[in-house]
């Protein structure tokens, strides 16, 4: 910080000497306030993040009994993984809810975005009900939808009899189940991102749609050449988070759990929830310490492209 | 005219959205027997209401949630300001590598790190306790990210003021930034009571102590006890959505403030 005060000056020769020790001094004492300011949050964040990251790679070289009792066993739990069918099988259905989950939720809240973009009468009740979702519990959205969806007595099943639909059994149906909780997710996620696409419109200048307009831009057009590509930087953030969401967020346990359990025939049990079994309906902490890496490895797969893209922008202003 | 059809097509839409909820609601006040019938009710009751509340511990839930998501979220925003502080305003070495530090934990999800999380609870004597159910809840990087944005802004003059007069740093903070970040504060408190509320995967994973259930453990487990009485677990539901509905309404400005800025800036 440059020192803005400046008291009479004696000769330089006898300043120079006080002022840099005295300068040095303050630099160590703001030093070390910061230290002190930081040491809660850092010290916390290395407790319970750091280190049990750091942790799963080492205890996924041990086998862990109900006791606690370690015991080493090199890569063995690694080896499981190829012959465990019910990893592939998670981690196939966690990827076919990534790519049906991810564009829906995209285009609906986008759409639902450009939909309340403009004023008018109503605006705010309107807002808020896309939004509502998300503020109610995941467990209560599960709740709430297999109370809808109970088969032939449920809400669900009283609109679709007229169309004969009325006995289809939405969670109880392998191939329906999974389809069902990417609309249940989209309908608890579309209004976080709707506000999201909101804030990144605001930053479209009102002037470069109106030039395209005097331009004889149709509506299409502006929408094509305007606004979508000043939206990338948006578009860009709400995919990567919800795919992350979707791979290790809560919406993939939590939902999931009150849902069907990861039923009905494994269905829709995600990578999350079958490490969630692993180690603690099956005891096998060890192997479900390796599952944890592999998802790991995942992740930072996805986050090394998320820093290729967002590189010289969003996070580093200084 | 086709001003008129998207303004009428976003209500219509609006209405669908929130219908389960309403539904939910609607269901909740009918008698056990009506519980599936479509349509209106045939008659209003609390009956369902009443009969969670006194002869299931659902006060006791409602308690314990209480109790966590208010000392997570007062803990938690006064520990990330702090650090906030000394990001923004502060000159220190190895500033750059903390920062980043801090960020990169922001891509660790609670599920990814269940798992040894919950060995590191074990070890340190955490389970089954208020202390489990709280202190590995408050270190999160988010609310330090959006704080450190904020004390960014503000004019350095204001501090400088202070350090003229002699303030050390923690009277600087204390009585200079800190109120004037009430605003970002109080945005930050909605977001985070509702997260800690909310939780469920925690809660289930380091509790087994009846007595130390939060609410949404709670509603999860009529789940088993009572499958098939519907009233009742839809009782429960909406007396644990009831609070979150409230601090949002009260809250939304705020919120849609903190959420806007958790995408963007």
């Amino acid at each position: 910080m440059v020192t803005t005060t400046a008291p009479p000056s004696p000769p330089a020769a006898v300043t120079r000497p006080r002022r840099a020790k005295a300068s040095m001094t303050k630099k160590r004492r703001e030093a070390l306030a910061a230290y002190a300011f930081l040491a809660p949050d850092v010290l916390g964040l290395l407790a319970f993040v750091a280190l049990p990251m750091v942790l799963a790679f080492g205890v996924a070289f041990f086998k862990v009994d109900g006791f606690g009792n370690y015991s080493y066993v090199g890569f063995a739990n690694y080896k499981l993984m190829a012959h465990d069918d019910q990893l592939w099988s998670s981690l196939r259905i966690t990827g076919i809810y990534v790519v049906t989950f991810v564009p829906l939720a995209f285009v609906v809240s986008f759409a639902l975005a450009m939909l309340v973009r403009n004023h008018f009468r109503g605006i705010g009740w309107v807002r808020s009900a896309f939004f509502l979702p998300n503020v109610v519990s995941l467990v209560v959205v599960g709740l709430i939808w297999q109370f809808l969806l109970v088969d032939k007595r449920g809400a669900i099943a009283n609109l679709l009899a007229p169309l004969g639909l009325g006995d289809v059994s939405f969670l109880g149906t392998p191939s329906l189940a999974l389809g069902t909780y990417v609309v249940i997710s989209v309908w608890f996620l579309m209004g976080y991102q709707m506000l999201v696409f909101l804030a990144g419109l605001k930053d479209v200048p009102k002037e470069l749609e109106d030039a395209a307009q005097i331009d004889g831009a149709s509506a299409w057009q502006r929408f094509r050449y305007v606004i979508w590509p000043l939206l990338r930087p948006t578009s860009f953030f709400v995919v990567v988070n919800s795919t992350i969401g979707a791979v290790t967020g809560l919406q993939a346990f939590d939902l999931v759990y009150v849902l069907t359990k990861g039923g009905p025939a494994r269905a829709t049990s995600t990578v999350v929830l079958y490490i969630y079994e692993q180690a603690f309906t099956f005891n096998n902490m060890g192997y479900a310490a390796a599952l944890t890496t592999v998802v790991v490895a995942i992740l930072v797969l996805c986050t090394g492209l998320m820093f290729a893209f967002t590189r010289g922008g969003r996070f580093d202003e200084d | 005219m086709r001003t008129k059809f998207f303004p009428v097509l976003a209500h219509v839409l609006a209405i669908i959205a929130v219908a389960p909820l309403l539904w939910i609601l609607i269901s909740a006040l009918k008698p056990a027997e009506d519980v599936f019938s479509f349509g209106w009710p045939s008659s209003w009751t609390l009956d369902n209401l009443q009969y969670v509340l006194l002869k299931i511990p659902m006060p006791r839930f409602l308690l314990n949630s209480a109790i966590v998501a208010v000392i997570v979220t007062v803990v938690a925003l006064f520990f990330h300001s702090m650090a906030a502080y000394a990001l923004a305003r502060l000159r220190f070495p190895g500033r750059g590598l903390i920062f980043s530090g801090i960020m990169s934990t922001l891509l660790v999800s609670l599920p990814v790190i269940l798992v040894p999380l919950f060995l590191v609870a074990k070890q340190l004597g955490l389970l089954d306790s208020y202390a489990g159910l709280i202190v590995p809840s408050i270190f999160h990087a988010f609310g330090i990210f959006l704080l450190r944005q904020y004390y960014l802004n503000i004019p350095r003059e204001l501090e400088e003021a202070a350090d003229l007069d002699g303030c050390g740093y923690w009277r600087r903070y204390w009585s200079v930034i800190l109120p004037l970040s009430r605003p970002v504060l109080a945005s930050l408190s909605v977001l985070f009571f509702l997260a800690n509320w909310n939780a469920f995967l925690w809660p289930l994973t380091i509790t087994r102590n009846p007595d130390l259930r939060v609410i949404q453990l709670g509603i999860s487990g009529m789940q088993g006890q009572y499958a098939s009485a519907w009233n009742l677990i839809l009782a429960a539901a909406v007396i644990a959505a009831i609070p979150t509905v409230v601090v949002f309404v009260a809250g939304q400005k705020r919120l849609v403030d903190a959420m806007k800025t958790t995408g963007l800036k």
